[in-house]
């Protein structure tokens, strides 16, 4: 069977910022922009990479367990920052929102100055309630059509 | 052949604004905006991003728009439209094990773990035209009920029977890199990876009648529907400056597992086989014909009769993409004025060569009638 959970040498780290990354993908931009507005990030980062829109081939596997095969591509938008203080940000998302791509770069950035970690989780804390609430919600409206079988006459009993 | 002609710029460009007056309609009636489109046109949406083989639901939605809702058009610019980006690169191959379902029904087993989830479904409905939706109303609302406890784990049915060794286990991943026939041209044979790239691709009106033809007797697989699931899975992707998987969002994704008799052969016990289909979105009935169909292709690997057209990769994978299909068969109405005119030409010497051959032997006849 192919691994498919994260490889087992990720740092605690690595995971924490992969969630940080995974976060702001699922924000709205502005969600993003009053997030660095929390912050007070007024450092305004360096473009290491202008948001660019290209394309990644999703892959499926067959038979969903086996060889990998193109399904199709997906757009994606990405952007790379640098902080005045030389760390790195970067983002890549489905779709073709370049702001929001540079918004999450600075993020990615930010959260990588060990002492703003713990603030920049924070202020995208409003964004993981309101995507809990709303899976939670989904989940609530998907489970009321889950089929309970019973049977009602047994031919030979 | 072709012959380059002047005279038509006029009558295009007017062309093309009349298009563009037309495309709106009466303005007495409010203009369709691209996300209402999106939310309401999602199944229309979904089938764009499938053959168009891009998955973007807003692009999607505006390629409708623009193409007057004409799905062959909007798929045709979807795919245009792609061709302007650059490539950065392959995800990681998506989880369907692990997405989170919208719906996941199974026709083998009653009683499966995680249940079997209706989701938003036209089956079981009556198909009665519902006049309501003409009027504007309140927005519905759906019920709701507390999930089960198993709801979050709902193994693939194909890793029930697999457990048993009732059915094939699917080939490993060996690591290769699958062909692309985006980059490459299609050669046959193709092997299983191309040709569901191919028919994920496809048309589904092509897939569907194919698979269609596979139940009534041409290329027979006996299929069940082992498990359709929908919902949404995370996409990852490892880009070479990070050296670590990105997750770059969550798409929605139908996955139909056909399980279908295998009768056995010399080295192998009878056992159940597989098709598989897979497509954006909330596709459901391409992803079925898709699964009918991959299973019909891999007849000649299974040693079964192969003569149908289903069975037939270079048939299938050759016609398809609804895109060539239609660049083919549209192209007819370009000019063809110098090919036609050579066709004139020689109709008429034939025709001078014929009365030539028989011009007497008709005066003769014309004779002997008076």
């Amino acid at each position: 069977m192919p691994d498919h959970t994260p490889p087992s040498g990720e740092t605690p780290d690595l995971a924490a910022r992969r969630a940080v990354m995974a976060l702001c993908g699922e924000a709205r931009a502005e969600e993003l922009r009053d997030a660095l507005a929390a912050l007070g990030a007024a450092d305004d980062p360096e473009d290491l990479r202008p948001p660019e829109t290209g394309l990644v081939m999703t892959r499926g596997r067959i038979g969903g367990d086996g060889r990998p095969f193109n399904l199709g591509e997906a757009t994606v938008t990405r952007a790379a920052v640098r902080l005045p203080g030389g760390e790195t940000g970067f983002a890549y998302h489905l779709g073709r929102d370049r702001a929001k791509a540079r918004l999450a770069a600075t993020l990615d950035a930010l959260w990588q100055v060990r002492a703003r970690r713990g603030a920049v989780e924070a202020a995208l804390a409003p964004v993981a309630s309101r995507r809990a609430a709303e899976r939670a919600a989904e989940a609530r409206r998907i489970a009321a059509t889950r089929v309970n079988f019973f049977t009602m006459a047994r031919g030979e009993d | 052949m072709y012959v380059a002609v002047k005279g038509g710029e006029a009558a295009i460009a007017n062309a093309h604004r009349l298009l563009a007056e037309t495309r709106r309609g009466d303005t007495n009636v409010p203009e369709l905006s691209v996300a209402q489109i999106r939310e309401q046109m999602a199944l229309l949406v979904d089938r764009v991003m499938t053959e168009g083989s891009l998955h973007d639901p807003d692009l999607a939605a505006l390629a409708l728009k623009q193409a007057r809702g004409d799905l062959i058009e909007a798929v045709f610019l979807v795919r245009a439209y792609r061709t302007t980006l650059p490539r950065f690169g392959a995800s990681e191959p998506v989880e369907t094990g692990a997405m989170s379902l919208r719906r996941r029904i199974s026709a083998t087993y009653k009683d499966l773990p995680g249940g079997q989830v209706l989701g938003p479904t036209f089956d079981y409905t009556h198909r009665l035209i519902d006049f309501a939706l003409a009027a504007e109303g309140e927005a519905p609302v759906a019920a709701e009920a507390e999930p089960l406890a198993d709801a979050a784990h709902a193994p693939r049915v194909t890793d029930l029977l697999g457990r048993d060794g009732l059915i094939e286990p699917s080939a490993p991943d060996d690591g290769s890199a699958p062909g692309d026939l985006t980059r490459e041209p299609l050669d046959f044979p193709a092997d299983r990876a191309l040709r569901l790239q191919a028919l994920a691709r496809g048309d589904e009106g092509f897939v569907l009648a194919l698979g269609y033809s596979t139940q009534r007797g041409y290329g027979r697989t006996h299929p069940f529907v082992g498990e359709i699931r929908v919902g949404t899975v995370a996409v990852e992707f490892v880009p070479e400056e990070l050296g670590f998987a990105v997750p770059l969002g969550e798409i929605d994704l139908t996955e139909c597992q056909m399980v279908n008799q295998f009768h056995g052969s010399a080295e192998v016990p009878p056992q159940f086989t597989r098709g598989y289909g897979l497509a954006f979105g909330q596709s459901e009935r391409k992803a079925m014909a898709m699964a009918l169909v991959d299973r019909a292709l891999r007849a000649e690997e299974l040693g079964e009769p192969v003569g149908a057209p289903a069975q037939d990769q270079e048939f299938v994978l050759a016609h398809c993409d609804a895109l060539q299909a239609t660049g083919f068969v549209e192209h007819l109405k370009l000019p063809h004025y110098v090919d036609f005119q050579a066709e004139l030409e020689l109709v008429r010497r034939l025709r001078a060569e014929h009365a030539a051959r028989h011009g007497r032997h008709e005066t003769e006849m014309k004779e002997a009638a008076e």
